[in-house]
């Protein structure tokens, strides 16, 4: 047992010269994501055992009150003597963990719901489509709060249920567009010749060539959770006794740690959401050069009178499913697709 | 027309989903939310029971089809019931109230950071890789920073420190709201920062959008072509590249108008601004369903409506849309 896994655990030489050279073509924006994202993680899990205090204790003490950053307390003391820092780190721990969660539930319903509908096609796929397109019309805020102004406010679990039950339409319409396009390429022709079952095909031959649309689908659906959940917390819509970052920003600003003067109190948390954002944002824009190369380096690119040409690409951008489409649909398939935007500019017999 | 007409019936849809959701989602959660409006408020009259009875199903007030129905009829003739946290006022007239404030800002500092960013935009789309793209990192701060908390700290910078601008409410006290220009300078002075932290919280996602599509539009050959023809560079970008990247654009626009309003709602909130925004917030925190349900179904209409609008505007700007339509 103890042998096999250290064959396993050893790697090989091409793997190790690998691994950098994978890590330096990385556009530089995926990197600077990465590697910011990779503290607040770092932060997150490493949070209990560095917390120097207790975040819900209340120094009993009057003097502990909304102290200004110390030694004892590196970012201060809230208006009832908690530690800033404790309280932040638990709110780095607890709304990262949220954002996951929701994260990979809702990218798993996207998926499903995207493959399902291009693979099957005509009357499936125009009523999935027609789902997806009511949910991303109803506006998510107001949805959200009558939601969890109906559930009962006990931890964290009503806001990821409201979140994971909303958050997937966006991404199911990305891959759902993806998947037409690949469909009718060669190579799942090829699978579907030599027999393979259709699961197998969505598993091993659709699903691997979207990882990268995927991974941006996720990492734009953690970034709406942390600002979804920071947001509703900060109404005051969820357990206020759980440290999030929404919930500090909530009981610094009823607080008025503001108006007080006690920064230390109010600008850590906010700090730590935008830059968390940040992260996402610039990692998915990274992810976004690697699969369209017209959008990587601008040093890559030639200049025509002193204005850079983007490399051409013959790849076909995302959502541009018009050729992939085949051009006659069942009676109510095309019924059904006559009510969605797109079907204006699909039409077979106008030329683009 | 046809296809606007059957955008109509997907709307129409849309909005029967919204409706039906707002008649389940009382009737299906946990807890009692009618038991809560109960105990809060014990002195309610009778017609007001009757209303929350259709609005919510309290007590034994028929069948599910029937309470369906009454519901139905009920919104229908905007009679979402009585508010019960303002008591005798019904929830249309304190809607009604609301209305204008929510409408006039927030659709005025969208409109304006549509624009701003769409333009900035395509100039970064234009000069890629130049000054005003490399700015673009920053400018994804700025939209990463919450919404809530960057408005607050502007408050304090600009309105208690500073003085510049006033810190809350949508008019000085004892103004009386009317046609005159003493109320509405002061409305409009009073709107002057909340639409600020709107346009510059969202102008970088219109931004980075149609510089994306700008970057694909511009290697097009047909760009080229007509720089090598010579054209004058303005005519080369608006009338050549922008025009075609502006599609993607505008209907990006449709869909982000629920994200765009549910920011607005948090600047109410923050700004103490009369509208939809602070009356969901008072709603919310003092468990008046009503009026909740009220202003999620008035928001779900206005967003349609507004994508509706988008529909038309796309269909007379895209040529491939027009002749669509011809050929019909």
């Amino acid at each position: 047992m103890s042998s096999t896994l250290t064959i396993a655990a050893q790697p090989t030489p091409a793997a190790i010269e690998k691994l950098p050279g994978r890590w330096r073509r990385l556009p530089v924006r995926a990197k600077a994501g990465a590697i910011l994202l990779g503290v607040f993680v770092l932060a997150a899990i490493i949070g209990p055992v560095v917390e120097p205090y207790d975040p819900s204790y209340q120094n009993p003490s009057q003097a502990l009150s909304m102290n200004p950053p110390s030694a004892a307390h590196l970012l201060g003391t809230t208006q009832s003597g908690q530690d800033v820092l404790s309280q932040l780190l638990t709110g780095i721990r607890l709304t990262l963990e949220l954002a996951v969660i929701v994260g990979v539930v809702a990218t798993a319903l996207a998926v499903i719901v995207g493959v399902t509908a291009a693979f099957l096609g005509g009357v499936w796929d125009e009523l999935l489509s027609l789902v997806s397109n009511v949910f991303l019309v109803i506006p998510a805020l107001p949805l959200l709060v009558i939601l969890l102004g109906y559930l009962p406010r006990n931890g964290q679990t009503p806001v990821i249920i409201v979140l994971s039950v909303l958050g997937w339409p966006w991404g199911a319409r990305v891959i759902r567009a993806q998947t037409l396009a690949i469909r009718n390429r060669d190579f799942i022709a090829a699978a579907r010749e030599t027999g393979e079952h259709t699961w197998r095909i969505l598993a091993f031959e659709i699903v691997p060539n979207e990882v990268s649309l995927i991974a941006a689908s996720f990492v734009n659906t953690v970034l709406y959770a942390i600002g979804a959940s920071v947001l509703l917390s900060f109404i005051g819509l969820t357990d206020l006794n759980s440290w999030s970052l929404g919930t500090m920003l909530y009981w610094a600003q009823s607080q008025q740690a503001l108006q007080l003067g006690a920064w230390w109190w109010f600008v850590p948390p906010g700090l730590a959401v935008a830059l968390m954002g940040t992260a996402l944002v610039l990692l998915n824009t990274g992810i976004d050069e690697l699969g369209n190369p017209r959008l990587r380096d601008a040093t890559r690119t030639s200049r025509v009178a002193g204005r850079r040409i983007p490399p051409t690409d013959p790849t076909p951008v995302i959502g541009d499913h018009s050729q992939a489409r085949e051009p006659r649909r069942a009676y109510v398939a095309a019924f059904l697709h006559s009510f969605s935007r797109s079907s204006l500019l699909d039409r077979g017999d106008v030329q683009r | 027309m046809a296809f606007l007409l059957r955008r109509l019936a997907f709307y129409v849809v849309a909005a029967w989903v919204a409706l039906t959701a707002n008649f389940f989602i009382p009737r299906a959660m946990p807890g009692n939310a009618v038991q809560a409006i109960l105990d809060k408020f014990p002195a309610l009259q009778p017609s007001a029971y009757k209303a929350l009875e259709a609005m919510l199903g309290v007590g034994h007030p028929g069948s599910l089809l029937h309470q369906y129905w009454a519901y139905l009829v009920n919104v229908g003739h905007f009679n979402f019931g009585t508010d019960v946290s303002q008591y005798p006022s019904s929830v249309s007239t304190v809607l009604g109230e609301a209305i204008p404030w929510t409408l006039t800002l927030v659709g005025t500092a969208t409109v304006i950071a549509f624009l701003l960013g769409t333009l900035l935009g395509i100039l970064a789309g234009w000069r890629y890789g130049g000054w005003l793209d490399g700015m673009l990192p920053g400018l994804m701060f700025l939209q990463a920073i919450p919404y809530f908390f960057l408005a607050l700290i502007l408050i304090e910078l600009l309105g208690v420190k500073a003085h510049v601008f006033p810190v809350a409410q949508g008019y000085s006290g004892g103004l009386i709201p009317g046609w005159h220009w003493a109320f509405i300078g002061s409305a409009v002075y009073h709107s002057l920062l909340p639409a600020l932290t709107i346009v510059l919280t969202s102008v970088a996602g219109w931004m980075l959008q149609m510089r994306n599509v700008m970057i694909t539009t511009v290697g097009e050959d047909y760009v080229i072509a007509a720089q090598a023809k010579g054209l004058h560079n303005r005519r080369v970008i608006f009338t050549y590249a922008a025009r075609n990247a502006l599609l993607p654009q505008l209907q990006g626009f449709g869909l982000a108008l629920g994200f765009v309003v549910s920011g607005a709602l948090v600047m109410e909130i923050v700004f103490s601004y009369p509208g939809i925004g602070l009356l969901l917030l008072s709603a919310v925190t003092s468990d008046d369903y009503p009026m909740m349900q009220a202003i999620f179904l008035l928001i779900t209409f206005a967003v349609l409506l507004a994508n509706l609008i988008v529909d038309v505007i796309i269909v007379v700007a895209d040529p491939r849309a027009r002749a669509a339509e011809a050929t019909r």
